[in-house]
């Protein structure tokens, strides 16, 4: 499952502009995730914070 | 509710501002969504701009210029630098803008135009007549809302949802995005003339640092690099170390962070009833990653091209072909050649990079453009650059 930090996402949305499945959208501050994620962690290679992260 | 109007715009950065006052003042009924409450903010970007182009499509003003530089300078991993001058050195030194108020001047601009601007309204999808786009839907304080138009462009940068919507694939390959973190700094070794550019694999893998002076020893210190080469939260690490090594005693007044597409001129920017602007076809410069110029420049095409296409009554692919053959020819080709460069510069060592670099240090080239120094650079290092002759020549 992808995991947001809330805490550390600086909602830039380069994770969405990655995100081969156009899974992510950013709402404002709000990263969102749709059920077309397909855990591929693209996006946690993208994140310049390191927000994002895929577990188990 | 539903709102009816000749044009929509999605996204009111420079591209789409620059698109609804060029549709506007050409008499079209334009609609400008900002999904955000706030235009310009937060800021994604380093705000370097050659002065000359930006002049050319907007009066500057000093509320929106930071600062004006006068050339940049260029350090190799070993340090040793080079010096370009302002004129000559490349479109992307000359001002640095407050994008928080250049924004939102342009969208003044459109509104100064006619355009009718709502902020807080997020585009969710495409309206269809016979499978011909027809506007968006959207949401705009937690209310549905549609917005029925002829034509629909795009400008909703990196993270755009207009192109996949439209069938585009926009989404960008890891190699072909930079992920980027910046600091504005407050130090007193911050040169207030020169915008710094740093090269090295350790210190930015496929990509450089900068540091581009805001006036008043501020500047914004940021990273780029290649998403391939990139991991998570590398950016902002390495930004932290270039800090400690560069100005270890600077203060962080604001953080940003953010994505730019480096993927070279994208397949198609149109599709029925459909115009892409900016970060969102893509149309940033892939070697030094600026999109601004490039945004506004594709923004008035497609403004222009808006008004002739809805009053000519054919807003399908072919009818909007003259936008794509206007930004193709504008800056499609320079941002493909200077895709070609950023292919090479990736593949280049910190010893390429040395050598490169330190073979111009006796080199006047305070009057060269970018071309000029590649033609002295392909002549002192031919074997280096052998891969990159055709287009040198």
């Amino acid at each position: 499952m992808l995991t947001i930090n809330r805490y550390k996402c600086c909602y830039c949305g380069a994770c969405v502009g990655a995100c081969p499945t156009a899974a992510l959208e950013l709402v404002e501050t709000w990263l969102e995730v749709s059920e077309e994620c397909k855990e591929c962690g693209i996006c946690t290679k993208i994140c310049p914070v390191g927000a994002l992260e895929v577990k188990a | 509710m539903s709102v009816q109007c000749d044009l929509v715009v999605v996204g009111a950065g420079p591209g789409g501002s620059m698109t609804a006052k060029t549709a506007a003042a050409a008499g079209l009924n334009v609609v400008l969504l900002e999904k955000r409450q706030e235009i310009g903010d937060p800021v994604r970007c380093a705000e370097g701009v050659g002065r000359r182009a930006l002049c050319e499509m907007v009066k500057p003003d000093p509320r929106w210029i930071a600062s004006e530089v006068k050339g940049a300078r260029i350090f190799a991993p070993d340090g040793t630098s080079i010096v370009m001058s302002e004129d000559k050195g490349g479109s992307e030194v000359g001002y640095v803008l407050e994008r928080k108020v250049f924004d939102r001047a342009l969208a003044m601009d459109a509104a100064r135009a006619g355009a009718k601007v709502m902020v807080k309204t997020r585009a969710l999808g495409l309206l269809r007549r016979d499978g011909v786009p027809c506007g968006v839907s959207a949401m705009h304080m937690g209310e549905p809302l549609q917005i029925e138009a002829s034509l629909i462009v795009g400008a909703d940068g990196v993270e755009s949802k207009v192109g996949r919507w439209a069938g585009i694939d926009t989404a960008l390959k890891p190699k072909d995005i930079h992920c980027c973190a910046q600091f504005l700094v407050q130090d007193q070794s911050i040169d207030d003339e020169y915008c710094d550019f740093f090269f090295g694999n350790a210190k930015a893998p496929g990509g450089y640092v900068w540091a581009f002076p805001k006036g008043d020893k501020l500047a914004n210190v940021g990273i780029g690099v290649q998403g391939s080469k990139s991991g998570s939260g590398m950016p902002l690490r390495l930004l932290k170390e270039f800090m400690k090594s560069r100005f270890p005693n600077g203060k962080v007044l604001e953080m940003v962070t953010g994505g730019d597409p480096s993927s070279g001129v994208i397949e198609s920017a149109t599709a029925d009833g459909v115009m892409l602007v900016g970060d969102a076809a893509h149309q940033t410069d892939p070697i030094t990653g600026g999109g601004i110029l490039n945004a506004m420049k594709a923004g008035i095409i497609a403004g222009e091209v808006a008004a002739r296409a809805v009053s000519g009554g054919d807003v399908r692919k072919a009818g909007l072909k003259e936008y794509e053959d206007r930004w193709r020819a504008e800056i499609g080709r320079h941002i493909a050649r200077s895709y070609d460069y950023k292919e090479f510069f990736v593949k280049l060592s910190d010893n390429d990079l040395n050598q490169l670099i330190g073979s111009l240090k006796n080199e006047d080239i305070s009057k060269m453009d970018l071309r000029g120094m590649l033609r002295v650079l392909f002549r002192l290092n031919p074997k280096l650059l052998w891969e990159l002759r055709h287009l040198v020549i």
